[in-house]
């Protein structure tokens, strides 16, 4: 599969009164055209900085000061703020998590998505009229509701119109920030359904970020796991599931009680997550992690790679090379 | 394992409605007073020692139902017995030492705690309410609740402000402060949705620690089946107010009967290699409780309908022993 994405020693800080916060302190990962990569961590792993840092939406005091982003040979974190409107909504478009807040109440439903179209493009509004009642039925929304206010539909139904708005403009990635996380279970297995029967439909590449790894193995090929603003490791669902190598996700898989868990008593991870002002040296999990050893507390692992499964532990630093 | 004799709570037929909040205007117009059936009919019998989970969705009921049995609301309708004492409408001193026995945990430990104050005072307040110790002798049992949930040294904790503590730790600050006039009955609010998820476990096994120390029942509410099957021996699952299905929790997974239930478990994420499943998924969403369905309240939304499912309303019937459901298919 093409390379769409390429982030590579990506680093989001945020300079506040309290110190430097680092969010995200050297991430590399790659998507593929048609991929879905679910990014998973605790609140304040650095997952939702690392998305909105693909949309060049980083609020202040936060801002991009290392490592390149690489979206299908653009360099998004040299682009000015012209160029990025440009991209954003367009090619990279993007999900949130709470649809009640994130639609104008102000606004007809169907003007959300006409404005959408006619910033991007210059095309008479019967035609951005008649796209946008297409992009509402790919999504399972009936074309009679076009003139709705987003507080006459239902919190499915608004994540729904978040859905339309994002596949409008046929991005080539999705970035989606807990997208299920607002909703019932059962609107969630039919928002998890619908994003996956789109995927297929235009193979489109989403970045899903989630804290809840049963949702996001429903959807994606592969998962990548985020501690303390270092990703610890990723490779596809299956591997993830069958043979964690990190020790956090291996502790996080044990942690949530699942449904049909192969563990017959939940396992806690001691401690809590660390403060990303002073992060622990040497590994951020080495304070939580039973198998720390000297140079886990002072230095930091190398990020190793056997075929594609990616991990950051000095458990596995001397093993594959 | 459990020994579960006698019932320690029970309501029977147990009704509460809101009425909507109307503007001025739609007063004038409309004097037709409109109400949210938040529960509507509600039988239920909670056993000494056990823990009794309720799950559904959003606005289905199991909130208020919860803060009913305790007390924080008044019912509408129906009847609460606590160890056979009819306790629906008691008021006053008779209600205070109720307090004692029954407790509730609320979900947000960031808007349960007091934060002028200091977390052992928090703690130690009800005994002092109810006249149980003060001064040192308050004190020593704070310490010794502080020493049980984990929250070490305890001596530096008791002198800590709320702010001072992490989401895991208000939530232990909040369960000692439940735990600490040894309660008979504790309602436990969704205690874990607010806390990291690598925490949740620790919680949800030091509920279970306490509740073994404390002989403590449980009524563990929850949108999450999952953690209500590891938490609990009996689930009830509401939908719109009503009970549709209350089983021993392995009974209830095992063989699940009611279509809602069925939906419910098959719309949990599974982690795990894609293998294709057969998902029983209900169209549409919840539909408003100031109106809701004539019949089966589920009627509209379910694959498995019959004639009769939208003119009469299903009862809540034992189909097998210790399994009810409320569904015209059985």
């Amino acid at each position: 599969m093409k390379c769409l994405l390429n982030i590579n020693e990506l680093k989001v800080y945020y300079f506040t009164r309290r110190g430097v916060v680092r969010a995200v302190d050297g991430v590399s990962l790659n998507i593929s055209r048609g991929e879905v990569l679910g990014l998973v961590g605790e609140s304040g792993s650095g997952k939702s900085t690392l998305g909105i840092s693909l949309l060049g939406l980083v609020p202040p005091p936060g801002r991009v000061v290392g490592g390149s982003i690489i979206f299908d040979g653009i360099e998004l974190t040299k682009l000015s703020a012209d160029e990025f409107a440009k991209i954003r909504g367009r090619r990279i478009s993007m999900i949130f998590q709470d649809p009640m807040t994130s639609l104008n109440p102000l606004m007809k439903i169907g003007d959300h998505l006409m404005e959408t179209i006619m910033i991007h493009e210059n095309i008479p509004k019967n035609e951005a009229r008649e796209r946008s009642i297409k992009a509402l039925e790919e999504v399972g929304i009936p074309p009679e509701r076009f003139n709705d206010y987003p507080h006459q539909f239902s919190g499915g139904m608004r994540q729904r119109v978040m859905i339309a708005l994002a596949i409008l403009l046929n991005p080539d990635l999705i970035i989606a920030d807990e997208p299920t996380t607002a909703l019932d279970v059962i609107v969630q297995a039919q928002i998890i359904d619908l994003l996956n029967n789109l995927r297929k439909q235009y193979n489109m590449s989403i970045l899903l970020i989630s804290h809840d790894i049963g949702v996001v193995s429903e959807i994606a090929d592969k998962i990548a796991v985020m501690y303390a603003g270092h990703l610890v490791e990723m490779a596809d669902v299956d591997v993830i599931f069958k043979d964690p190598l990190h020790p956090y996700t291996s502790a996080l898989l044990r942690a949530v009680p699942l449904i049909e868990s192969k563990y017959e008593k939940l396992y806690y991870i001691p401690g809590s997550p660390p403060d990303l002002v002073n992060p622990p040296k040497g590994c951020r999990f080495h304070p939580r992690c039973p198998h720390a050893t000297d140079i886990c507390r002072t230095r930091e692992p190398r990020t190793v790679s056997i075929e594609d499964h990616i991990v950051k532990c000095w458990m596995y630093c001397d093993t594959y090379e | 394992m459990i020994r579960m004799s006698r019932v320690i709570i029970s309501a029977i037929n147990l009704t509460k409605y809101f009425p909507v909040q109307r503007g001025f205007l739609e007063r004038l117009i409309s004097r037709k007073l409109e109400y949210i059936r938040a529960v509507d009919g509600v039988d239920l019998e909670i056993k000494e020692e056990e823990t009794f989970a309720l799950v559904g969705e959003t606005g289905c009921g199991k909130t208020t139902t919860g803060r009913l049995l305790v007390r924080l609301l008044e019912p509408t309708g129906g009847d609460i017995f606590f160890r056979g004492i009819r306790i629906t409408h008691i008021k006053g001193e008779e209600l205070r030492k109720l307090r004692r026995h029954l407790q509730i945990i609320f979900q947000d430990p960031y808007a349960s705690l007091n934060p002028r104050m200091k977390i052992g005072d928090a703690i130690g307040h009800p005994l002092e309410i109810h006249d149980i110790a003060k001064g040192r002798e308050k004190r020593q049992i704070v310490l010794e609740m502080l020493e049980k949930v984990g929250l070490t040294p305890a001596e530096r904790y008791y002198e800590l402000y709320p702010h001072q503590l992490s989401g895991g730790e208000r939530q232990r600050v909040v369960i000692s402060r439940a735990m600490i006039l040894k309660p008979d009955f504790i309602v436990a609010d969704e205690p874990i949705s607010m806390i990291d998820v690598s925490l949740r476990a620790k919680i949800l096994e030091l509920m279970v620690d306490l509740k073994k120390e404390f002989h403590v029942t449980y009524l563990f509410i929850t949108h999450d089946l999952a953690t209500a099957k590891y938490i609990s021996d009996r689930i009830a699952v509401m939908y719109l107010g009503k009970i549709v299905e209350l089983a021993t929790t392995d009974e209830l997974f095992s063989n699940p009967l009611h279509p809602y239930v069925k939906a419910l478990i098959s719309a949990i994420p599974r982690p795990g290699p894609k293998a294709e499943r057969e998902r029983l998924l209900l169209r549409g969403e919840i539909p408003s409780p100031i109106n809701p369905p004539s019949g089966c309240r589920l009627h509209p939304r379910c694959p498995f309908k019959i004639r009769i499912c939208s003119k009469e309303e299903p009862k809540l019937l034992e189909k097998e022993r210790g399994h009810y459901v409320a569904c015209h298919l059985y």
